[in-house]
């Protein structure tokens, strides 16, 4: 800025706001949003785009479950008529015409399992989680007006919805959406003859997911420009809440790994469409051997999984925030540990990026480089310790609320405990040569980034729905839906243990050929019993939520819960542009709670003359 | 509005930090390409060729190209119309070679027998190239809206403006390296 002369009104706000700036001019809403179109639908204010995030990822957790459901009930009553369903499923329930008794079709149960899998882990623990949480909290716990390029975040929800508009007609073709596995691992996912929902079900697929992975990078760029460049004066790196940390540590591994599994798409894409052979070699059809050699289902593999490991991360990691911020605010309490929370999450996301061949233990890898894998894995132990140990010490003499968001940040601790010390024994090599593939598989990670990520969730969604809408969620359906969803949780998962343990296998529509497995179907009946009921608390919730949009206790002031973070200096209702005149100036860090006889003091009270600020040093 | 800029935190324009941010991501993917080529090339079945001339030329091009978009922003700075709006003009021109040119070379190294179907190597080295195109294909895009509004725009030297320009001409940089990594890549390991 050498040039004097070239200074105008631009340039000032650029330099003091980070961009330019005219909110002080329009202090209800922007020229950009003046009719329902630009407000509600292709709107580019963050706090309405977390929204869309959030409903959209409902519905598809709604579906999501729905499947886990439908696959339950032949788990557990393989002999009961499914013949009810058949007005939603149509052709996959195949009816026998002598007994009336309603079947699913074996290849509709893979669907179902696929899709389960692809919805629930991309489109609602990352694109409903993140997108939702990241949106909202970012900008207004940094004390900025919205994103860095509010444009590419509009974009970034409108590719996400263009990914679930393709999964979701994926579902009607009639050869079945793709059935081999959320994974897609080659030769099922790479040739189109391999079953039927090989192919036109997963080209859909393909197509979602790159969408997907361009909503995620334009997403990803935005949460850390704006982390890094916005934040408001005073808000140095040390002084961000441990939610606005997650989620910046979570974009970055995003979008370090993301983009991998494009490379990976892509070159899927021509394997199905082109006739390369990146991922096929040596195979035969019907007796008939294959002309593509060369290619290496294992490099995709490896491909898959450089996303696919950090991806559980990018999964737990913003529930981990939002809980560490729940946890501080209703435990009247500074979280225990700030900076060790931060480096411990620093740490999970590093080693969260070289661990992808523990899922590949089984595939043939040189056994050195597996021990390269287990000893890394084991160490993600440490970091993880450290944030339970900083989670209970948080809670210890604490003026616990037991309120919905509080129990579920509760919830998710137990649940991140109870999955994660399983992960131990199965990062051992040997010990996961034995029970790879699963149940034991499926109870380790469904409780620990599934169910967790959830309460992660649930906590974050009790907590801000009052920032969100104005209203508060009703309390005690709150805590019906908390103790339902702990409950059934444990019953579906905990049981999963033992049939794991005695081998069973994962993704198996029946076990009627296994004379070893048959005692286990008392058991199937229990989980899918839980499983069940585990839904229906779930419908419980989705009637609150928007129950409560509408009719909810109206906020009366500020700050109900009385926390120190920024997003609570907003206006109940606030406009695009998040503060009606100056930006806030923060003063201290976002945990001083309790401190010199002082209940909470919010992050933009100066020090009082003497004080000495916490959690810098 | 000077007591302004000596408040100011001479922080990096957002939107430019974004691009870097993107660069980050893009060069993410290009690293797992050019891994999944070394682990598969290890793995041997393995087809060598040499490089039809056309992508010598193509690097020239692009490394040029370069060049003259960064004179285009300086010339922007200092208040050089003429410059700025000829070297514009011109970026664009080789820019668009470069990829006519990526498009014969391909056509030639299909003459000589590498087929995208056949030797894996050979479907790496089109796959690499293209989607790299494609990258410089959005660089081109992003080039005829600066050259649009260098010619329909009144000339004037603003930081709005300055912002625009330098995050096009930073992006085509990073497709000129990165293309020049790919090439060198290429050509050592192939």
């Amino acid at each position: 800025m050498a040039n004097v002369t070239t200074i105008h009104e631009d340039d000032v706000l650029i330099n003091e706001h980070g961009y330019n700036d005219h909110f002080h001019d329009h202090h209800h809403g922007d020229k950009y949003q003046t009719n329902f179109l630009t407000h509600y639908v292709f709107s580019m204010d963050h706090k309405m785009i977390s929204k869309q995030f959030l409903i959209t990822g409902m519905f598809w957790a709604l579906i999501g479950a729905a499947f886990s459901v439908i696959f339950r009930l032949q788990l557990g009553f393989p002999e009961q008529s499914l013949a009810w369903i058949k007005p939603l499923l149509g052709k996959w329930i195949v009816i026998d015409p002598t007994t009336g008794v309603g079947t699913l079709m074996p290849e509709f149960y893979y669907a179902l399992v696929t899709m389960h899998g692809t919805v629930i882990v991309f489109f609602v623990l990352t694109a409903g989680l993140s997108g939702t949480f990241s949106n909202l909290l970012i900008p207004l716990q940094v004390g900025a007006r919205d994103m860095a390029s509010p444009f590419m975040n509009m974009l970034s929800y409108w590719f996400f919805f263009a990914a679930g508009i393709v999964m979701f007609y994926s579902l009607f073709v009639s050869t079945g959406p793709f059935a081999g596995g959320w994974t897609a691992y080659p030769p099922l996912s790479a040739l189109p003859q391999a079953s039927s929902g090989s192919g036109t079900g997963m080209s859909l697929w393909l197509i979602s997911l790159i969408l997907f992975v361009i909503s995620v990078v334009l997403g990803g760029t935005n949460y850390i420009t704006t982390v890094l460049n916005l934040r408001t004066k005073g808000m140095t790196m040390w002084r961000l809440p441990l939610t606005v940390w997650a989620f910046f540590i979570t974009a970055i591994v995003g979008l370090v790994s993301f983009p991998v599994l494009a490379s990976g798409f892509f070159m899927l894409i021509t394997d199905r469409s082109l006739g390369t052979s990146f991922f096929l070699s040596d195979i035969f059809i019907s007796g008939q051997a294959l002309d593509r050699v060369g290619g290496s289902p294992i490099l995709y593999q490896h491909i898959f999984w450089f996303l696919g490991h950090p991806e559980v991360y990018i999964i737990i990691l913003p529930a981990m925030g939002l809980v560490s911020e729940v946890m501080s605010v209703h435990a009247r309490k500074p979280i225990f540990g700030y900076k060790a929370m931060v480096y411990s999450l620093g740490t999970i996301a590093f080693l969260s990026c070289i661990v992808w061949a523990h899922h590949m233990f089984a595939s043939g890898i040189n056994p050195l480089i597996s021990n390269f894998f287990m000893t890394f894995t084991m160490i993600i132990a440490v970091p993880s310790s450290v944030k339970v140990f900083n989670w209970l010490t948080t809670l210890y003499r604490g003026n616990i609320r037991l309120n919905a968001p509080m129990l579920f940040a509760l919830g998710f601790v137990t649940m991140f405990i109870s999955g994660g010390l399983t992960g131990i024994f199965m990062a051992s090599t040997p010990i996961d040569i034995q029970i790879h593939d699963t149940y034991f598989i499926i109870a380790h990670f469904h409780l620990v980034m599934g169910v967790a990520a959830f309460f992660g969730m649930f906590a974050g969604i009790y907590h801000w729905f009052p920032k969100m809408y104005g209203r508060f969620m009703n309390e005690a359906m709150g805590k019906m839906h908390f103790w339902g969803t702990m409950i059934c949780a444990y019953g579906i998962f905990w049981p999963m243990h033992y049939l794991g343990m005695a081998g069973v296998p994962r993704r198996y529509y029946s076990f009627d050929a296994f004379e070893s497995f048959k005692h286990f179907s008392e058991m199937n009946k229990f989980i899918t019993i839980f499983a069940i009921a585990a839904f229906f608390f779930q419908l419980l919730f989705i009637i609150n939520f928007f129950y409560s949009i509408w009719h909810g206790k109206k906020v009366k002031s500020k700050n109900p819960w009385g926390a120190n973070t920024l997003e609570w200096t907003t206006p109940i209702h606030a406009g695009h542009g998040n503060w009606p005149g100056n930006l806030p100036i923060v003063h201290r860090w976002p945990y001083d709670y309790n401190k010199d006889e002082r209940e909470f003091v919010p992050q933009h009270i100066p020090l009082q003359p003497g004080e000495r600020s916490d959690g810098e040093h | 509005m000077v007591q302004a800029f000596e408040n100011s935190r001479n922080k990096i324009h957002p939107h430019k930090f974004l691009l870097y941010v993107a660069i980050v991501s893009i060069s993410m993917m290009f690293a797992a390409f050019t891994s999944a080529y070394i682990v598969k090339q290890a793995q041997g079945n393995w087809l060598e060729y040499s490089f039809p001339i056309h992508f010598y030329f193509s690097t020239a091009t692009i490394v040029i190209s370069s060049f003259v978009l960064h004179r285009s922003f300086t010339a922007y700075n200092a208040g050089n119309e003429q410059r700025y709006k000829q070297f514009l003009l011109l970026g664009l021109g080789l820019g668009i070679c470069f990829v006519v040119l990526q498009y014969f070379g391909w056509l030639a190294l299909y003459e000589k027998g590498v087929d995208l179907k056949g030797n894996v190597s050979g479907s790496f080295f089109y796959l690499i190239t293209f989607i790299h195109v494609l990258h410089v294909l959005g660089g081109i895009a992003a080039l005829l809206l600066a050259v649009y509004h260098a010619f329909s725009l009144k000339f004037k030297v603003t930081a709005s403006r300055r912002v625009k320009l330098d995050l096009v001409t930073t992006y085509w940089h990073f497709v000129d390296i990165l293309w020049v990594y790919l090439f060198i890549f290429l050509l050592i390991s192939k």
